[in-house]
């Protein structure tokens, strides 16, 4: 079985509509799986199930996650929380929000590796300052003793990046990591990442809206549409020749740098009633 | 890159300083009382009654600050008033923070069944007019100090945990929280590691203003006769006598009345100068 593997995973807002519906996908160790759909359509809400973050409103009503052979759904919470914390990281979506504002960035890295490891301060700051040198951080010791204020964003994610992997987890879920940076930064950030991942071999559930990124970083992608995984593919085969009519929408639909001033394509209404038609089964399906 | 922020050096602020000095002065005043008041605050000399103060006419020496219709000496009576309002501050102030941020935070953070018991019992306690409520619980408490202290607890503990339980919440949504429970760490120590310090500069702010606050509850209810014996100087006591004979002696109810004030007002810039200083963010 992959190291991590989500089995027909439900879940819903308490009391109101469904988010996921049955999603299933494998990420083997060492791979990276790009999450791709429009807003809403759930590949967050996948993220954060896995890392047991999920908003107290929603609800998971059924499958199972299976992490290094375990079902963390059938584990007693605070187990869950261990084995979450041991193996698996998250890469936040904006840089700005995800580091304390009133701490020093060493402690919030060193955490990590005191809490999770046990490691002795002094060593976990080593490894610290090793770790924001690999990010391609100039003056680790003088970023150590910054408040994360003083530093730009592209520079806190660098600094997320390097604490996600810093107690060298099995598993990194990155939500949207370049979302909230410029474009330039971006670009560098995504090397990072793939630098990151390939050096560590670090499995990597990559949730992204942008089928660009997912071409230059992911091998295996699902497409979700209204909480369901409409394709699962290789990447390669995907932009080759997409199998799901949405997912081939959603591909026509991205804009393509080569002629940057051609309009930009829709997702065509009537591949939207079609797949809207496919959830609207399912749900009929699910409770019929 | 890092950028400049960090090396800015903010002003140290006017307001700040003065803040300070006048609630130093109060605090030594206070402490030292007995060997600073030129006379006995509760010393009555009938002779000597509404005497004006030294740049008037007819003052009498040694009566700095004049006297009241009962010939005790105004300067004085401030000076040990300053007592009891600091002590109130401080200590009503300061118990009434740490029970309603508590409160507060676990509510805006944990959520849940907590945060609606909170919540519905906040409700349900500002529906009380705060006055009459204070002067509902000392009737039955009866007067003295610890009653004034525990009123003002009681009713002000809520200003604290609404507060803060807003800005708990919005502190709960950052993703630095969700990154800190994926380390593992549980509920109740992502509150005090994390919540906590990004709380504590709101909180700090509203303290200050609480022991101003507190300092004018224990004036109403000094006005009101229901603070502590009469006798004992009150700055409320000294402006509700002092009201009385406003036209023939003024400065009865004028010198307690502007000690008050500057009090109130230094204890709010001293907030508000503090977060200046050292909220990391200036938010």
């Amino acid at each position: 079985m992959s190291f991590l593997s989500v089995r027909n995973l439900s879940a819903r807002v308490k009391g109101g509509p469904a988010l996921l519906r049955r999603v299933s996908l494998d990420v083997a160790a060492g791979e990276v799986r790009g999450l791709v759909g429009e807003s809403g359509a759930g590949k967050s809400m996948i993220g954060k199930a896995v890392l047991g973050i999920l908003p107290n409103a929603v609800q998971v009503t059924g499958g199972e996650i299976w992490l290094d052979g375990v079902d963390l759904l059938a584990l007693p919470v605070a187990e869950r929380r261990r084995r979450i914390g041991a193996m698996a990281a998250l890469i936040p979506q904006d840089p700005l929000t995800a580091l304390n504002p009133s701490r020093r960035i060493g402690g919030q890295i060193t955490d990590r590796l005191v809490d999770i490891l046990g490691w002795a301060r002094a060593r976990a700051e080593a490894r610290a300052l090793e770790l924001l040198a690999e990010v391609q951080i100039a003056d680790p010791a003088r970023v150590m003793r910054a408040y994360p204020h003083e530093l730009s964003g592209g520079m806190r994610q660098r600094i997320l990046i390097a604490s996600a992997f810093a107690a060298e987890p099995k598993l990194i879920v990155a939500d949207e990591p370049t979302t909230a940076l410029d474009v330039t930064v971006q670009k560098q950030i995504l090397k990072l990442i793939a630098g990151m991942q390939a050096k560590h071999g670090t499995a990597l559930l990559f949730v992204t809206h942008d089928l660009g990124v997912v071409s230059k970083v992911c091998q295996r992608l699902s497409v979700l549409y209204g909480g369901m995984v409409v394709e699962d593919a290789a990447v390669r085969d995907f932009f080759a020749a997409p199998r799901h009519a949405y997912s081939a929408a959603l591909l026509a639909a991205t804009p393509k740098y080569t002629d940057p001033m051609a309009s930009l394509t829709p997702v065509p209404e009537a591949v939207i009633a079609a797949v809207q038609a496919e959830v609207a089964a399912y749900d009929g399906g699910a409770h019929g | 890159m890092l950028d400049g922020r960090g090396q800015v050096k903010r002003r140290a602020g006017l307001r700040l300083w003065l803040s300070a000095g006048w609630l130093g002065l109060l605090v030594i005043v206070a402490v030292f009382a007995p060997w600073i008041a030129p006379k006995d605050p509760l010393a009555q000399d009938l002779f000597l009654g509404r005497l004006p103060p030294f740049w008037v006419n007819g003052a009498e020496p040694g009566y700095l600050l004049g006297t009241d219709s009962l010939g005790r000496d105004v300067l004085s009576r401030i000076i040990f008033g300053a007592r009891i309002a600091l002590a109130v501050a401080l200590v009503a102030g300061t118990v009434t923070c740490v029970i309603g941020a508590m409160l507060g935070l676990m509510a805006g953070f944990l959520r849940g069944w907590v945060d609606l018991v909170i919540s519905r019992l906040i409700d349900i306690w500002m529906a009380f007019p705060p006055v009459l409520f204070s002067i509902l619980l000392i009737a039955v408490l009866g007067p003295g100090l610890m009653s004034i202290i525990i009123a003002i607890v009681v009713i002000d503990w809520t200003r604290f945990a609404r507060v803060v339980r807003a800005e708990a919440m919005a502190q709960g949504a950052m993703d630095y929280v969700a990154s800190a429970r994926v380390v593992g760490r549980g509920r109740v120590g992502t509150m005090w590691r994390e919540i906590l310090p990004n709380v504590l500069p709101t909180i700090v702010v509203l303290l200050t203003l609480e022991m101003g606050i507190a300092v004018i509850v224990e004036a109403i209810l000094s006005f009101v006769n229901l603070s502590i014996a009469t006798d004992d100087p009150t700055w409320g006591g000294m402006i509700a006598e002092g009201r009385t004979s406003v036209y023939q002696a003024w400065w009865v109810l004028v010198f307690p009345l502007v000690t008050l004030f500057l009090t109130v007002l230094a204890f709010s810039q001293l907030g508000e100068g503090l977060k200046d200083r050292f909220d990391p963010v200036l938010r």
